[in-house]
């Protein structure tokens, strides 16, 4: 690792002031993936702002059907919160498999959210629900928010601060997993709200980060079965190919996890 | 340079390191505590997991600064008065380490692990919690069998004091 | 047997240090003035140095010295070596391209050591690493074995005319063609045998101290046989000599043949100690263990077995390139050669067998023994080919196995080995009702109605352990010995400690080596300290490598332990005005046999150090030692059988069920016997299903240099195991113990290949058998 110099917040306001002071600052949520990155030298930001002690950002409010999670809530506190899995138990499930028991211990859904890796799960599911991303100066629509490969509609200094969203009826996610790093090789979180509306957004395949498959969302919108995605074709042609897997077989894992996601909604 | 504080193993701490040094390393090289082993690169063997404030965490992916206030358990910290923890006990009558690398990590998780699941564990649910820890010698199988033994002499303990 | 003694299932001595974070392994070491080392390694597959400019990084915050090729060179430090020597069929010896610790003019994989930077930090050490200016020139690159053997391709050493290392061959060609010819039926196969990385989870590490007071070397380094390493150090490399070297290996996290070896990084830092003036500590990274330590396997073989009209073997013939990548390591010829070809009989008697064996240079990491090295490949090879012929002769591969089976032993095989003894049928019996076999069908067609693929697949392996019989295997090329060495020290108070040759890196011999001596003298084993790893308090020794620790260590400390009894019983017989010949020895008590008179062992002890009263002419004390050469190599033989549902949707493979039974001769603590077997199945399931060592083969970089992608068997990847025995004694040494380290990595990967190609009604499947490889071979089968 770089040298680099640490701070922490106690506040988001404190967070911001001390990022501008910053020739090349980082937010630090959990750190899961950035301590990694910048230990194989492939990030050197000169500040680290640490936001894990700021309390406003953490927690999770259910209001009805209105979710509100704070962006410092740990993947173990979105997993583990009976309010959380009353009203939308998928996002809890997909919470409590990501990475391991320790990474959950200190990942955070803001950190992950705003890292935006293409085999990130909560992406998937942010767009799946249609999620509003609140930072300290504006809200994104998840649809606008994942932009490409680790790129999102963040502007520098700005923070995520919490994730909002309707519950809606239905929700399941399932994914694949790589059988070396266990990241989501195929993950497909699917979503069918009380008015028929039907969401299927896929991460771990895409060439371009997640992404909503919209065949699929038509299929399923007809017909609300896993039969209903068989005859879905799925164009290979924008997916990953890598060491791992190919884009043929990764169309055919997106077939196959949405089929049990509905399975399981 | 930064000056920080902890309580490690019961124990106030205070320490200088660089703000790119690891916790694992405050904890082995300024501590001199070397039973936290660090395996790999990108967060994944786990055998440097410890407790930070009552959570099993990878020592190699948190930097010693941010753990600065913080309450640490080191698998030094776990036997007391010279008793082997139930765990660690477990561990030694099921044959659950041969090279012992992977072992203190794999103790902090499974103490981790029984606390969050309690005597309930079933061997599924062990083998899963087990997904950020890798061991190459013992194929898991007597780690396993360790890990639901102490789950449920625990358990049975737990329910004995109530 | 004891509660403690031979056959008991004792816990572990060495636990509780394990247990309490109080194990101390090379990268726990501190000494005062300390500092740290990184490598400048080769970001290129193949390149010239035109130059290397530390100026910069000279002046960098911390750094002590930057240190390249050209000084280690200018003082004499040697090559690494290749220590079994091998001649091709023409007669011509290996050809053995040179291997300088540090490259001083060309690099030839990626991960190749250029430079070393000494610094106050491992973090300062690492800054100023990446401003060393390294010039390179890049050459083509080549890491296909098979290309690499075309003309026209890049040479990686003037030695060696088309990377070709040799050209080997055992058995009887000719023989062995003749009866291919004549068969009835012939079953050709091709077979990969995947390239692993060992992983063991300690990374390796080195500590190099040299003190100018007696000018004397000390170094803690991760190594499986210190005292090879110090003769290796000291009569190859030119560090020093043995007498000012000093090698220790304290607590090893794991071996698995990886650190057997010799590595740059130890030579350098001892080296760099005297250079630079302070001890200098080096620990490896796993992305640096991923590029350089010694991978595993990497062959590619053709196989055709002919087989007579009632089915019976008549001739097997091998073709195997073995990709030995770009230098050779300290064993890599013996690997895939006395190692493999030596084993292709298997359990089956065969009349004529051929193996030619080609060695290749690529650039690539070396390779060299990985548990089983050889042994794997010739079972991988053997057992994959049976099943494929089962299923082309329409038998059972149960009964293919069971008609071709050796029964009478000594059997010697065309292919040098003489079997001792082994009931094969026994284990293909114990392993089939373990397993439920007859149920099969009733769970295939359960599973079946879930949608899931279920299939059911054996071998079954024989090994050949307890290396080995020193005057056998120098006259086969080999440049040591592989005899071993033990010290029974008794001490003035009747407590012992064993001196051994052997090193434990996980295999519990502080508790096993005490067990014999508890059962010998019934002494507690607390009160017996086994002392491994140093090579300044233990004598020379040849280390721990193809569970030889057992068949071989332990017979030596049997034999020292005769002697130490021999001479106990002398002291004992004239303090009690005994006959010798009477006294026996129980429950820590020397007695005269059929009468109440006794002496406890620590008064005897005590009596053979104050010498007041010791028979005329006896010398004082109680200390023996001896050394122990191998007869024959042992011969582990078993039948693991597995049984899978792989998901025609996704081509996820879980293993339902996995059943080993072993024959490992005498057993001495059953408990770690199993722990063995599970770590080895587990290494063997990893490369059957998950592992696999991938470069780029245009740039040679590494693709799998980190557990991202390098899949690593995980708990949720692996089931309980059922593990059972049924013994044959070894006949060949004391104990009658056969070894049990390699069984489990040697026999689970046909096992597990035969099951899923079961399962998916498709025999061309490679390893590892990854899900999408499953799911597009099981939608080729339908």
């Amino acid at each position: 690792m770089y040298e680099t110099n640490y701070h922490r917040a106690s506040s988001v306001q404190e967070a911001v002031k001390l990022i501008s002071g910053a020739a090349e600052g980082k937010y630090l949520a959990g750190g899961m993936t950035l301590i990694a990155t910048m230990k194989q030298r492939l990030a050197a930001p000169s500040d680290l702002v640490d936001l894990r002690h700021i309390a406003e950002m953490k927690g999770i409010t259910v209001n009805g059907r209105s979710v509100r999670i704070g962006a410092a809530t740990t993947h173990h506190d979105v997993a583990s919160s009976a309010e959380l899995e009353a009203v939308c138990p998928a996002i809890c499930a997909l919470a409590g498999h990501i990475g391991d028991p320790h990474v959950r211990h200190m990942g955070t859904i803001g950190g992950s959210i705003a890292n935006n890796d293409p085999a990130a799960d909560f992406p998937a599911a942010m767009l799946a629900l249609d999620a509003t991303i609140v930072t300290n100066s504006r809200e994104i629509a998840a649809a606008d928010f994942f932009t490409g490969l680790f790129e999102t509609a963040l502007n520098d200094d700005e923070i995520i601060t919490a994730i909002a969203f309707e519950a809606p009826a239905k929700a399941a996610y399932r994914k694949f997993p790589n059988p070396a790093s266990r990241y989501a090789m195929t993950g497909v979180f699917v979503v069918r709200r009380d008015n028929g509306d039907v969401r299927v957004a896929v991460t771990g395949a895409g060439s371009s980060g997640v992404f909503r498959h919209r065949d699929m969302e038509a299929a399923l919108a007809r017909n609300w079965s896993p039969d209903a995605v068989g005859n879905v074709s799925v164009d290979a042609s924008d997916l990953m190919t890598d060491l791992h897997a190919s884009a043929a077989y990764r169309a055919n894992l997106i077939k196959v996890m949405t089929k049990r996601a509905v399975a399981a909604a | 340079m930064a000056k920080i504080t902890m309580t490690v193993n019961g124990r106030q701490v205070s320490g200088t390191c660089d703000d790119r040094t690891l916790l694992v390393h405050f904890i082995r090289e300024n501590l001199g505590l070397t039973g936290t082993h660090v395996g790999c690169d990108t967060s994944q063997c786990g055998a440097c997991v410890i407790h930070m404030d009552g959570l099993s965490v990878k020592s190699c992916s948190i930097l010693a600064v941010q753990a600065a206030g913080s309450s640490i358990t080191t698998i030094e910290g776990l036997a007391k008065d010279g008793e082997l923890h139930p765990v660690q006990a477990a561990f030694k009558a099921h044959h659950g380490l041969q090279c012992g690398f992977c072992t203190p990590g794999m103790v902090m998780t499974a103490v981790d692990m029984i606390a969050r699941h309690g005597s309930g564990l079933d061997e599924a649910t062990v083998r899963s919690e087990l997904e950020g820890n890798i061991c190459r010698c013992t194929g898991y199988h007597n780690i396993v069998k360790a890990i639901l033994a102490a789950a449920a002499e625990m358990g049975g303990a737990r329910q004995a004091a109530e | 047997m004891g509660v403690e003694g031979i056959g008991a299932r004792v816990a572990r001595k060495e636990d509780k240090r394990f247990l309490t974070g109080k194990g101390r392994y090379t990268d726990d070491m501190s000494v005062p003035g300390m500092k740290y080392a990184i490598f400048v390694r080769s970001p290129h597959a193949h390149a010239k140095i035109r130059s290397i400019d530390a100026t910069a990084a000279k002046e960098m915050p911390g750094v002590i010295d930057v240190l390249d090729g050209r000084q280690l060179t200018a003082d004499g430090i040697g090559n690494l070596i290749c220590g079994w020597m091998i001649h091709s069929k023409d007669g011509s010896p290996m050809k053995m391209g040179a291997w300088r610790p540090l490259a001083d003019q060309t690099v030839r994989y990626v991960g190749d050591a250029v430079a070393v930077v000494v610094a106050d930090s491992v973090d300062e050490a690492r800054d100023a690493a990446e401003a060393v200016a390294v010039d390179y020139e890049l050459l083509p690159v080549v890491t296909d074995p098979v290309k690499a053997m075309a003309d026209g391709q890049p040479q990686l050493h003037p030695e060696a005319s088309n990377n070709l290392i040799f050209d080997w061959q055992l058995g009887d060609a000719a023989a062995t063609d003749a009866a291919i010819t004549a068969a009835a039926h012939v079953t050709e196969v091709k077979i990969f045998n995947n390239r692993l990385s060992p992983n063991p989870m300690e990374p390796r590490a080195a500590l190099g101290i040299y003190d100018s007071g007696d000018d004397h070397y000390t170094c803690y380094t991760t190594s499986q046989n210190p005292h090879l390493a110090r003769l290796v150090m000291s009569a190859f490399y030119n560090v020093a000599p043995e007498n000012k070297l000093r090698v220790i290996a304290p607590d090893v996290g794991g071996g698995f043949g990886s650190k057997i070896y010799i590595y740059p990084e130890e030579i350098v830092c001892l080296w760099a100690s005297k250079r630079t003036g302070v001890p200098v500590k080096w620990t490896c990274d796993r992305t640096e263990a991923f590029l350089t330590d010694a991978h595993g396997r990497d062959h590619i073989s053709t196989v055709k077995m002919a087989f007579d009209s009632s089915n019976r073997i008549t001739a097997l013939k091998v073709d195997t390139i073995a990709n030995l990548g770009a230098y050779m390591s300290l064993f890599s010829s013996c690997v895939p050669t006395y190692l493999y070809a030596t084993l292709l009989s298997g359990q089956y008697d065969i009349p004529a067998i051929h193996a030619n064996v080609r060695t290749v240079y690529t650039n690539t990491a070396p390779v060299d023994a990985y548990r089983g090295a050889g042994r794997p490949e010739a079972t991988y090879l053997l057992e994959r080919t049976m099943e494929t012929a089962a299923r082309e002769l329409g038998i059972s591969p149960a009964e293919l196995r069971r008609i071709n089976f050796i029964r009478t032993f000594p059997h010697q095989t065309p292919v040098i080995m003489n079997y001792d003894a082994g009931d094969y049928e026994a284990s293909l019996n114990a392993a089939m009702a373990a397993a439920d076999w007859n149920g099969f069908a009733a769970r295939k067609a359960e599973a079946e109605r879930r949608g899931m693929k279920r299939g059911i697949g054996m071998s079954c392996y024989i090994e050949a352990c307890g290396l080995a019989p020193s005057s056998a295997v120098g006259s086969l090329g080999a440049g040591v010995g592989l005899w071993e060495s033990a010290e029974v020290r008794v001490n003035a108070v009747g407590t012992i400690e064993v001196m051994t040759g052997s090193h434990s890196h996980g295999q519990g011999h502080e508790t096993t080596f005490a067990q014999l001596v508890a059962d010998r003298f019934g002494v507690p084993i607390d009160s017996v300290n086994i002392v491994h790893g140093d090579t300044d308090k233990v004598q020379m020794g040849m280390g721990t490598y193809g569970s030889r620790s057992g068949a071989v260590g332990m017979s030596a400390v049997v034999k020292a332990l005769d002697k130490v009894e021999a001479k106990a019983k002398k002291i004992a017989a004239h303090l009690m005005e005994a006959d010798e010949s009477d006294i026996v020895i129980e429950n820590g008590e020397l007695k005269v046999a059929g009468t109440d008179k006794s002496v406890p062992w620590f008064q005897m002890a005590l009596a053979a150090y104050t010498a007041h009263n010791l028979p005329s002419g006896m010398e004082p004390g109680l200390k023996e030692g001896a050394f122990y050469d191998p007869s024959n190599f042992t011969f582990p033989a078993g039948c693991y059988i597995c049984e899978v549902e792989v998901d025609p949707d996704t081509g996820r493979t879980e293993i339902v069920q996995f059943v080993a039974a072993d024959d490992f001769g005498n057993i001495i603590n059953p408990m770690i016997v199993e722990g063995q077997v599970h770590g080895g199945l587990a290494q063997g399931i990893g490369q059957a299903l998950l592992e696999g060592v991938h470069y780029d083969p245009e740039s040679g970089q590494l693709l799998t240099a980190s557990y991202m992608d390098y899949a690593m068997p995980r708990a949720d990847d692996l089931p309980s195991f059922k593990v059972s025995t049924s013994n044959t004694p070894c006949p060949n040494n004391p104990l009658g113990v056969k070894g049990c380290g390699e069984a489990g990595a040697i026999g689970s990967p046909p096992a597990l290949i035969n099951a899923i190609t079961d399962a998916i009604g498709n025999n061309t499947l490679t390893m590892p058998a990854t899900p999408e490889k499953v799911w597009a071979a099981a939608h080729a089968a339908n």
